[in-house]
């Protein structure tokens, strides 16, 4: 039985914008429309963790993905040779929803399902304590945490950066001597 | 959930629990909202005013006693003026941006605490929160120019959102520095941590950064290139009118105050003040002190003259992010080393709590972050200013030169 | 659940935060005098003619920009619970978070070296 609080509703509305603006997504023949109902979906997630009790989550979700993610696709979107009026139809649907369908159906065999099959391993949460910001950061930093993957993280960036300027650099001297 | 005030005397008043807790935060949210609304009709007075005694003139003086009733004639003059919608422009978008643009700013109030036991939410994210609603300020802009379907509005808006997203990163890591001194992201944990000590003195250059950064973002002189007149039009905005153009024009001077605010709380102790501490004062101290960086980032707006676009992204890009980059770790290099000789007030734990010391305990570490701040601005500053005089020479030398083959 | 009493704040702010600017603008629209034309919806672009789409391709140099935000969001997201945390860690931390940092001012030199953030 559902019982109508704060956090139903909250779940309700938030489940609501992530799938109706991840409908709008691949409704929108615009790109930058798209972007923009991409952006609605986000924000529900953001909101789903809030309510999942990790608000440092939802908070690092609208920044990265609207505060960052929405302007790098609006000038990628704006890089393109007026995509944002799309005339091409994409025919082959069918293999597409194929996949889609079977990507739905192993999501719910191996996420629902168990969840409500009445398996007692997933009844009970895993840990009762509500970790902190603070708990991250020193599980981040600290030699029997996550030091390793912390710093990987920044190598990982780093070779993003050298690898976006390296191509956009190319598409600029293209530009350039055109 | 908790239930307390308000909510626990509807509920003994016989209201349905949850409608009442409700209630309560509804009431709460009005409160909070009802601020910044009031303070941007007197703010738009102010700065008007301000404005006119920097350029030698009088100001509004006609409306009401000091032409304080101005901003509601201008309101009114708003509402009567008609609203164009440009027929080629996406409607929804169109319509949205304005209202995206001032709910960013006004969001930013709900983790602002008025005095030490009046917060609307005090969030243990609350720094990041305010960085996170902020930047939806910027998509706001973004949809303007885009949904305006307007040449000029498209390119002022990418190139705002380019300065604006530039200069998010010395903003926030300026904003670490109180966070790092703190060991919180909770507005009222950041504020209790200068109950002895104010940050400013700790890091005045994080304070200076935040403070650049902070004006570059709401696009003001000599960052505001968001109101490109002579260059763009006008920018973003060109295509809007009536109402809906007042929401951006609201949302941009709510955005300077609102500044002024977070600068207060993160570097200028908040409510804190030597002596007295009650709950109406600690309100009033608070918009007191919001009121310096206010004044000043006002000051600084009618003396200096725009910049360039790519002034403006050349000094971010090699002066601010790598300063507010090296004055991070400088700092917590010194705070790990001064913890190290016992110079940190800690707890029973060993880890650092500035909320628990007195003005007494923390000033030799005061001192000591004091002096590798002004260490670090020294060089700085010498480079900064021989970079002027070479540039101020080379010009003269190409001046001289031209005069010298007009005379030919 | 006191954890979520103050997002139900924020959840109720949400709400209202656009509800208020609609005020106003709502108000205008009972007001304000309602008298379209052709002429008046065109788009304005200093009284000359539109010429072409508004919607063009643009410059590479925005979105290399962009991306380099993007990397530095990411970064300073993940050095946020560093410096929380920073009051209770070891010097270890403190050397952690300079790798971390240093890491990727890397990229900042090279991206100077290259000339790329040199506005054009």
């Amino acid at each position: 039985m559902i019982q109508f609080d704060f956090s139903t509703i909250a779940f309700f509305v938030f489940a609501v914008l992530t799938l109706g603006g991840a409908l709008g997504v691949v409704t929108n023949r615009n790109l930058f429309r798209g972007t923009i109902w991409l952006m609605v979906s986000l924000f529900g997630v953001a909101g789903l963790y809030v309510l999942l009790s990790a608000p440092f989550l939802a908070a690092v979700q609208v920044l990265v993905y609207i505060g960052a993610i929405a302007i790098l696709f609006t000038f990628a979107v704006m890089l393109t040779r007026s995509l944002t009026r799309l005339n091409v139809r994409y025919t082959r649907l069918w293999p597409s929803a194929l996949g889609a369908v079977l990507l739905f159906a192993m999501l719910v065999i191996g996420v629902i399902w168990p969840v409500f099959g009445g398996n007692e391993l997933y009844n009970q949460p895993i840990s009762d304590v509500v970790r902190t910001t603070t708990d991250l950061g020193v599980a981040l930093v600290s030699g029997e945490g996550y030091v390793l993957p912390f710093e990987v993280a920044s190598i990982l960036l780093t070779g993003a950066m050298i690898g976006a300027i390296v191509i956009a650099r190319d598409a600029d001297e293209e530009e350039m001597e055109q | 959930m908790d239930c307390t005030g308000l909510c626990e005397v509807l509920t003994q008043g016989g209201t349905d629990p949850g409608l009442a807790q409700f209630l309560s935060i509804l009431l709460g949210v009005l409160l909070v909202v009802t601020v910044p609304l009031i303070t941007v009709i007197f703010l738009i007075w102010i700065e008007r005013k301000i404005a006119a005694r920097i350029q030698d003139r009088l100001g509004p003086n006609r409306v009401g006693p000091f032409g304080l009733l101005q901003t509601f004639a201008d309101l009114i003059k708003l509402l009567a003026k008609e609203d164009i919608t440009p027929a080629s422009a996406d409607r929804l978008l169109y319509n949205a941006a304005p209202l995206l643009s001032l709910a960013a700013v006004a969001l930013i109030w709900a983790v602002v605490p008025y005095t030490p036991y009046h917060v609307g939410a005090d969030l243990d994210i609350g720094a990041l929160y305010f960085v996170a609603v902020a930047s939806l300020g910027t998509l706001a802009i973004m949809i303007a120019g885009w949904a305006s379907n307007n040449k000029y509005a498209l390119l002022g808006a990418f190139r705002v959102v380019a300065l604006l997203v530039s200069y998010e990163i010395p903003l926030v890591f300026a904003l670490l520095v109180p966070v790092m001194l703190a060991g919180s992201m909770s507005m009222v944990d950041i504020i209790h941590a200068q109950s002895g000590m104010w940050f400013i003195f700790m890091a005045p250059l994080a304070g200076v950064l935040f403070f650049i950064s902070s004006q570059a973002e709401t696009g003001r002189a000599p960052f505001d290139l968001i109101e490109a007149e002579s260059e763009l039009v006008a920018g973003f905005n060109i295509e809007y009118s009536g109402m809906k153009f007042g929401m951006f024009f609201a949302a941009e001077f709510l955005h300077v105050f609102t500044n002024g605010v977070l600068i207060t709380i993160l570097f200028l102790g908040g409510w804190y003040f030597p002596g007295w501490q009650m709950p109406l004062i600690a309100f009033m101290w608070l918009g007191l002190k919001a009121f310096i960086p206010y004044f000043i980032s006002l000051w600084i707006r009618n003396t200096v003259p725009r910049l360039r676009i790519d002034q403006v992204m050349k000094f971010n890009w090699f002066f601010l992010v790598p300063l507010s980059i090296v004055n991070v770790l400088i700092l917590a290099f010194l705070v790990m080393v001064l913890k190290e000789i016992g110079w940190v007030p800690v707890d029973e734990t060993g880890a650092m709590a500035l909320a628990q010391a007195g003005f007494i305990e923390l000033l030799p570490m005061t001192i000591v972050l004091f002096i590798s701040n002004v260490l670090i601005c020294v060089p700085i500053v010498n480079r900064l200013r021989r970079m002027g005089v070479e540039q101020r020479a080379a010009r003269e030398q190409l001046r001289t030169q031209r005069a010298m083959a007009a005379g030919d | 659940m006191d954890v979520l009493n103050e997002w139900a704040f924020i959840g109720v702010f949400l709400v209202l935060a656009p509800i208020l600017p609609v005020l106003p603008i709502m108000g205008a629209w009972l007001f304000r005098p309602k008298r379209a034309n052709v002429l008046k919806s065109q788009t304005y672009e200093c009284g000359v003619e539109t010429v072409g789409d508004t919607w063009v391709q643009f410059r590479v140099q925005y979105y290399i920009y962009g991306l380099i935000f993007l990397v530095f969001d990411v970064e300073m997201v993940l050095l946020f619970p560093w410096a929380v945390a920073y009051h209770k860690l070891s010097f270890f931390a403190f050397a952690a978070g300079l790798l971390f940092i240093f890491l990727l001012t890397d990229a900042l030199i090279y991206a100077w070296r290259k000339g790329i953030l040199i506005w054009r």
